[in-house]
């Protein structure tokens, strides 16, 4: 059971609370219909997958609600830092 | 012969006998005794049957790494159906009390006399990979043949059949130091953390503290004092019978505590369990260590076991494993263990140690106790079948054999540390040549070892071997490494010599270590064994990965009280109550009970849908729609947002207006649908399907919090704060009319598709004009406090016109009837609009909606696409299977080209025949050709329908 911070409510809370949400930092393209279908397949499907640091969402649904962005060793588990949604990736 | 309780020693209180049984056979022990002691003092040496090849087996070790005395103990029915017999418990760790029940297992007719024992001599036919080479084909005799034949042979103790009366409690402790391990290792750390102040828990899975120093006189006094020292801190929280049984993420470890097993039954008050969820600032583990047994033939042999298991037996609980006893030793500890055993009465009449440079002292202190010495020889063989009746030994193993005639033989391999939590929380090994074994080095939690289990504990020395050496080769030989799943050291030999490089697929390939025990005694000897036929040193070959549980836990533990009512919450409306007055059937929707039928008299389900649904056709029926998710939608942005969510436009809609939307993902497959009315430019009530309510709600707060957030908008879940009653039917204006206030029911002023805010009842509600029946329609919303108000005055209201309330069954076939699909249902996250017959409700003006841009890719609109169609039948009565496969030629032979597969199907009382809808390859393109079923005996012929409206077409009913 992990401990997750959330960056809204500033308190460690048990994972039951929280909902993983993908990979952090992909942004909905503002004109998907100016995209190929090969930059759509990759922002729709293609992730990163890496062994160590991954940017990832996470929301704090049994709390506060909001969705936020965490650092997570994805070897580990360990969890080296989160943040708020908008802020630049750390 | 066997094993006999001496005159004096142990722990055991001599004053207290308890009488109990096994295998139907009457023994009595003492206080203090566990089930192994008490059956080998009594003389008990065969407690099971292998596993494989069913061979007679004693006791290996007095621990929880016990592989051989699984038993199952009853502890009787409390009731019919309702019984507490608990299969694969290990016998050194079953606490003896009066009137214990215990029963060997994997043993038929009887324990003595196995006829599964064949496959001991057949044992050249059970090779490692047996399974993978024998039962291949052909593959319909798994099911019919090899399986049971399997299951019967092999295999532990019986599942019970019966329902567990007992309760089990769950709880979460926090603490700064959680010390795992009671030994004198552990205890020293715990009062050493007390210093601190902070909270410290003490967790031992043994009832009693002290680990190995219960097996040594001499530390019986510092553990006594320690343990006192102990219960006199109001910081130290002490839990016997509890075992840490898996140490997860961020110091937060799992243990069960046991509270009444060791108890007779009708002592037993109160859970039998108790889960403990305890997160630590700090973990100390002082696990201690596991000896290893030594591989040689016969090494199996009930009477063979380990040497501290022969240590225990006599110290602790006063007990001699035979009347002449040889120990088998290539470590220091089996030499301690002879003089301790001696001095504690035990005929131990030899040492045997492979090495002949064996420390002066021990020799010297041996010699004097009178034991005879055998340096630089190995025991080859074992004589007897059920009990050691002697042993063979030679010089190296390959000398002149002689032989020594005794009734128990004990082996000293050397120790394990027991690293497993350690493991189990990431932390990293080393290899430590000294111990033979891996050690633990570098943790990844806030956690350190102490004791044995760090390797930081004097058990003297020794060697770290994988087989004895002996006159026979491996194959030959019956020297047992796991003796729980019977993989012998030829088995890792031979899946050395088929290929097999990884110690993960060794460990695969012969099941080693893959028992309940989890290798307790088998990892390491299969290490150096699978080491010395690669001829690659053991740290080459890797360490197969620990994982929770470190020993079998009951199902009931882990549940804790989530079961029966508490297993989930279930869901009901505020008109449930009167459902279930009025004689509903009911059925679970998500989370909901629902209504499905409400039978009259001896109605079946068939009859009571039929009614029903011809009752909404020809006069009005009302059902509960309360389960329908709602989300208000507010804000000056409202609009604009559920224009970029839903397929359909929404700018344009009119207040007092509702629209069907229909909502993608972002891959372009429908997901959900509802019909959401305008209250106000900016204000929506939208619904979403019953099981959809929480997703539908959680993927728009993501587009709105981190794509949109510049749009003003706010969400709340509104699904329980309002009770929906649908009237649906011809009559259904007339039944509300006199109820309504504020509201113009005509047609003119309310058209289908239309919400009006007034009062019913005289509380307020918001009316819908909608119908998911094709028939004249309302639902009428009012705050969840009136639903059953409202509900039983429109029912009373409704007597004159005949009024049915109706299920979600008849709600079903009616919507069917009108080709309306359910998300779920008829779609499966694969369809997209056009795939459902919707391409109506998708705005393609509309410059983007979430999943528009993946409607356009290429596969989404290429040939062969699954599309949602209408099925009827040839033989009207034939009501097909919903899930049923779907084939264009019955005779092509298996496997055939599935099409698609029906997704609702239901006979249909107004067309007096069954209907159904199907997706199929390329299905609006078949419309009228005849497709096929198969089903088991038969195949079923039915006739595509390019349109899934089988009723009313031209919706003449819904606008009047």
């Amino acid at each position: 059971m992990l401990l997750i911070h959330c960056p809204y409510c500033e308190e460690d809370r048990p994972e039951v609370e929280f909902v993983y949400g993908g990979e952090a930092h992909i942004a909905r393209p503002l004109d998907p219909a100016a995209l190929s279908d090969e930059d759509w397949e990759h922002y729709l499907y293609i992730r990163r997958n890496p062994r160590g640091r991954h940017h990832e969402r996470w929301r704090h649904t049994h709390g506060c609600g909001r969705f936020f962005n965490a650092v997570r060793d994805t070897v580990s588990d360990r969890f080296e830092q989160t943040y708020k949604a908008g802020e630049p990736r750390r | 012969m066997s094993g006999y309780r001496l005159p004096a020693g142990g722990r055991i209180d001599r004053a207290a006998p308890l009488d109990f049984t096994f295998d139907g056979r009457a023994y009595r022990g003492f206080a203090g005794d566990n089930l192994a002691s008490a059956l080998v003092a009594s003389g008990q040496m065969l407690f099971g049957r292998s596993f494989k090849y069913h061979r007679p087996r004693g006791i290996l070790g007095m621990g929880t790494e016990e592989p051989n005395a699984l038993v199952t103990v009853d502890r009787g029915a409390t009731a019919p159906g309702w019984g507490r017999a608990t299969p694969n418990l290990r016998a050194p760790s079953v606490a003896l009390y009066q009137g214990l029940n215990a029963q060997s297992q994997n043993r038929f007719p009887s324990l003595r006399f196995d006829l599964g024992a064949v496959n001991d001599r057949l044992g050249a036919l059970f090779p490692a990979g047996f399974y993978n080479k024998t039962f291949m084909w052909p593959r319909s005799a798994w099911e019919k043949l090899y399986e049971p034949a399997i299951r019967r042979m092999a295999g532990l103790g019986a599942s019970p059949t019966t329902r567990d009366p007992d309760h089990y409690d769950a709880t979460y402790a926090h603490c700064e130091v959680l010390v795992v391990g009671g030994g004198l290792a552990g205890i020293e750390a715990a009062l050493s953390a007390a210093q601190d102040g902070g909270r410290v828990i003490l967790i031992d899975e043994q009832d009693e503290l002290g680990g190995g120093a219960l097996a040594d006189r001499a530390l019986w006094g510092e553990l006594a004092d320690k343990t006192m020292a102990l219960r006199r801190l109001g910081n130290v929280t002490v839990l016997t019978r509890t075992t840490a049984f898996g140490y997860y993420h961020q110091n937060f470890v799992g243990a069960v505590e046991q509270l009444t097993d060791h108890l007779a039954p009708e002592q037993a008050k109160g859970a039998r369990e108790r889960l403990w969820r305890i997160r630590a600032g700090e973990v100390v583990l002082a696990q201690g260590a596991i000896e290893r047994p030594l591989v040689f033939d016969g090494n199996d042999v009930p009477g063979v076991m380990l040497s501290s298991a022969g240590r225990t037996l006599a110290v602790r609980y006063g007990v001699a494993v035979g009347r002449a006893v040889a120990v088998m030793a290539v470590h220091d500890s089996g030499w301690r263990d002879a003089m301790a055993m001696k001095a504690a009465g035990v005929g131990v009449v030899a040492v045997i140690d492979l090495r002949s440079d064996v420390a002066p002292d021990l020799v010297a202190a041996a010699r004097a106790a009178g034991i005879a010495l055998h340096l630089g020889h190995a025991v080859t063989s074992v004589s007897g079948r059920h009990g050691v009746s002697g042993v063979t030994f030679a010089a190296n193993g390959t000398g002149h054999a002689q032989q020594l005639a005794v009734d128990a033989l004990l082996m000293a391999g050397g120790w394990t540390p027991t690293v497993h939590l350690w493991s189990h929380a990431k932390g990293s090994l080393r290899w430590d040549a000294d111990w033979g074994a891996y050690l633990p080095d570098v943790a990844q939690e806030n956690c350190r070892a102490v004791g044995a289990g760090a390797g930081a504990w004097d058990m003297g020395s020794g060697l770290a071997l994988g087989t004895l050496p002996g006159p026979k080769p491996i194959w030959q030989t019956k020297a047992f490494v796991d003796f729980q799943n019977d993989v012998k050291a030829r088995d890792i030999d031979l899946a050395v010599r088929e290929g097999m490089r990884s110690i993960e697929h060794i460990k695969r390939y012969t099941t080693n270590g893959m028992a309940t025990d989890q290798g307790k005694t088998s990892n390491l000897n299969g290490l150096q064994i699978a080491s010395g036929s690669l001829a690659k040193p053991v740290t080459d070959i890797g360490l197969t990965t620990f994982r929770p549980p470190y020993t079998p836990q009951t199902f009931g533990a882990l549940m804790g009280h989530h079961k029966d009512a508490l297993f989930q919450p279930i869901r009901k409306t505020v008109i449930d109550g009167w459902a279930a007055d009025h004689g509903a059937v009911f059925e679970n929707v998500a989370q909901w009970r629902r209504a499905r039928y409400f039978p009259q008299g001896s109605e079946d389900m068939h009859a009571a849908v039929a009614r029903e649904c011809l009752a909404v056709r020809e006069r009005v029926g009302m059902f509960d729609a309360s389960t329908l998710g709602k989300i208000e939608v507010v804000g000056p942005d409202a609009a604009e947002f559920l224009n970029r969510m839903y397929t359909n436009p929404w700018k344009a809609l009119q207040p007092g207006r509702c629209r069907y939307g229909l909502l993608l993902r972002e891959d372009g497959f429908i997901t959900d649908d509802g019909v959401s009315a305008r209250l106000a430019p900016d204000r929506f009530h939208l619904t979403t399907t019953t099981g959809g309510a929480a997703r539908v709600l959680a993927m728009m707060e993501d587009y709105l919090q981190t794509e949109w957030s510049d749009l003003d908008v706010w969400l709340t879940s509104t699904t329980e704060q309002w009770a929906v009653i649908a009237v649906q039917g011809p009559l259904a204006r007339a039944v509300i009319a006199p109820l309504v206030e504020g509201i113009d029911l005509s047609p003119s002023a309310f058209p289908h598709m239309a919400i009006r805010e007034g009062r019913i009842c005289g509380v307020p509600t918001r009316l819908f004009r909608v119908s998911f029946t094709g028939e004249l329609g309302f639902e009428v919303n009012v705050p969840a406090e009136h639903g059953r108000m409202v509900w039983q005055a429109i029912h009373a209201a409704g007597q004159a016109h005949g009024i049915t309330p109706y299920g979600t069954e008849t709600m079903h076939v009616l919507r069917a009837e009108k080709g309306y699909v359910i998300v779920g249902q008829d779609t499966d996250g694969t369809l997209t609009p056009d795939d459902a017959g919707m391409a109506w409700a998708v705005g393609t003006k509309k410059p983007d909606f979430v999943g528009k841009r993946s409607l356009s890719r290429p596969d989404m609109a290429a040939p062969g696409r699954k599309q949602l169609v209408g099925l009827l039948t040839e033989d009207p009565q034939d009501v097909l299977e919903e899930g049923a496969q779907i084939v264009a030629d019955p005779d092509q032979p298996v496997p055939m080209t599935m099409l698609g597969h029906v997704t609702s199907s239901y006979h249909s009382a107004t067309l007096g025949r069954s209907i159904a809808m199907a997706v199929i390859a390329d299905g609006r393109a078949r419309d009228g050709q005849v497709i096929h079923v198969p089903m088991p005996g038969r195949t079923i012929r039915a006739r595509v329908t390019a349109s899934t409206v089988f009723y009313d077409p031209e919706g003449s009913r819904l606008d009047v």
